[in-house]
């Protein structure tokens, strides 16, 4: 069974430098941000989240509100295996497909197909699986000829197809996803949105971060409010 | 997937092994590193081997002279110090920059930190691939000079690349906190250049040979340039290393189970 189980985690971001002190000033009146502690050896540190529980089961579609710099992206990068907590326990189970930085790898100088095999393979896709993915990805992107040519070359639109299209492929027991993903002109863009859908859909997890209410109440049975790193506030829709 | 009581030297070395199957990842992107710097030249890495042909072609004879060294067997003797030198003085500078220059993939995957590690590596031994070529020529101008004992440059190759690892995890971790030490790694390479026996022989220091013999350096260059002249190392070159790669990996790897997890938040 995929499921999330947090308890008590930490996540401490120390600062470095000789400006910490007077750093510390100032972060410390702000509204937003995380809030300002001090770890064992004295360090002024910002705690991104502070002690968060939760229980996320198959089937929850997590929505996490908060302002800027209330954790919610620390968290997805928690989640995702980039930090791991300074203290408290993370147990996952499930394959994770992390859509926080879709375009990571890209390389502009190396071609679509380049980058669509280089993308894949920092996913873990062995060869065989890429030869057998890229007819999809290429017809999707409907990039044609453009596929063999160098990614500067091609318009902004056009170059988010390629990631979007890649991140999409491949199914995931837990996705994470930091504000939704939207590419393309008005045509690609509802194709997108569609393969998307399918893609959340088979998903038995989806963690979204976002700052707008709306479009969590409709994606998500579970809101969690973020606030300085806590959570202060689960709604269930 | 779980961050439960697990040990932090078994998640070091976890991260050790499971980085090093996960080599289609970082060959790619060694390759890539190699790709990245020459795409749209036309003769690309080829540039790095040009100057270095240059630089044999060039100091080879003067310094030759200077020495008072044949020429012949001094050029080649060069020839194969410096792409040596270059090999080891590359992956030093380059571990300083491993997790820095990760930073996108390190706080946004799971990858093991490894992977950037193997990844250096990779790209260093394409470049050295490349420079290697070098020797032909001088294989043609002294054919004397091949030996079955070159295959021990394989045995030194392989024992560099073993320390590269522990290397690589070192000095990332302590140049990803302490963001001074890659400068002062790099200046230290350049006088390093200098002092270690690279374009000159400890022989040439008479009594003071000692000078050389207690760099570390020296013996790491030794155990490869010695072999590719069709010469074998000195005892001691090897006892050196082997010394080297053990204290430095049981060093390394108690600085990486400790500092593992902190990488990501330095960057």
């Amino acid at each position: 069974m995929a499921h999330i189980n947090a308890k008590n985690l930490i996540v401490d971001f120390p600062i470095y430098g000789p400006a910490s002190r007077s750093l510390k000033n100032a972060v410390l009146h702000s509204a937003t941000g995380g809030s300002l502690a001090k770890d064992a050896a004295n360090r002024v540190v910002v705690r991104a989240l502070n002690d968060l529980s939760f229980e996320i089961r198959e089937g929850d579609r997590i929505g996490l509100l908060g302002h800027n710099g209330s954790g919610k992206s620390t968290l997805l990068r928690v989640l995702a295996g980039g930090y791991e907590p300074v203290s408290g326990t993370l147990d996952m189970e499930g394959s994770v497909a992390s859509m926080l930085s879709i375009t990571l790898g890209m390389e502009s100088e190396a071609t679509g197909y380049e980058n669509i095999v280089m993308i894949c393979t920092l996913m873990g896709l062995g060869s065989g699986e890429i030869a057998r993915l890229m007819p999809e990805i290429a017809e999707f992107t409907e990039l044609g000829e453009y596929l063999s040519m160098p990614l500067r070359t091609y318009s902004s639109g056009m170059h988010m197809r390629i990631p979007f299209a890649v991140a999409t492929a491949v199914k995931a027991d837990i996705v994470l996803m930091d504000e939704w993903l939207s590419v393309g002109d008005e045509s690609f863009s509802k194709k997108a949105q569609a393969r998307l859908g399918e893609m959340l859909d088979s998903a038995k997890i989806l963690v979204l971060a976002s700052h707008s209410r709306a479009l969590l109440e409709k994606n998500c049975n579970r809101i969690f409010h973020l606030e300085h790193g806590s959570l202060i506030q689960v709604d269930t829709l | 997937m779980s961050t439960q009581a697990t040990s932090p030297l078994f998640k070091a070395l976890n991260d050790i092994a499971s980085g090093f199957r996960l080599h289609k990842i970082w060959t790619m992107l060694g390759w890539q590193d190699v790709k990245q710097r020459y795409r749209r030249s036309v003769i690309g890495p080829w540039w790095l081997t040009i100057s270095t042909a240059v630089m044999v072609a060039g100091m080879g004879p003067l310094y030759g002279r200077l020495f008072g060294q044949p020429t012949a067997g001094y050029v080649s003797f060069v020839a194969a110090s410096l792409i040596t030198w270059q090999l080891i003085s590359s992956i030093i500078t380059d571990s300083c920059q491993v997790f820095i220059a990760a930073e996108g993939h390190i706080k946004q995957t799971r990858l093991p930190l490894s992977i950037y590690v193997y990844r250096v590596i990779w790209r260093n031994l394409i470049i050295f691939g490349h420079n290697l070529t070098i020797m032909i020529p001088v294989f043609i101008l002294t054919p004397s000079a091949i030996d079955i004992s070159m295959l021990l440059a394989l045995a030194g190759l392989l024992l560099l690349l073993v320390n590269s690892v522990w290397m690589g995890l070192m000095f990332g971790i302590l140049c990803a906190r302490f963001r001074d030490i890659p400068q002062i790694i790099t200046s230290f390479l350049q006088i390093a250049f200098f002092l270690t026996p690279v374009f000159w022989k400890p022989e040439m220091l008479g009594k003071h040979q000692w000078v050389a013999q207690i760099n570390p350096l020296f013996h790491l260059v030794e155990i490869i340039r010695n072999p590719l002249l069709g010469k074998s190392a000195p005892l001691l070159s090897w006892t050196v290393v082997i010394g080297i790669t053990a204290v430095g990996s049981i060093v390394s790897l108690r600085l990486f189970s400790r500092y593992r997890p902190r990488v990501a938040y330095w960057l």
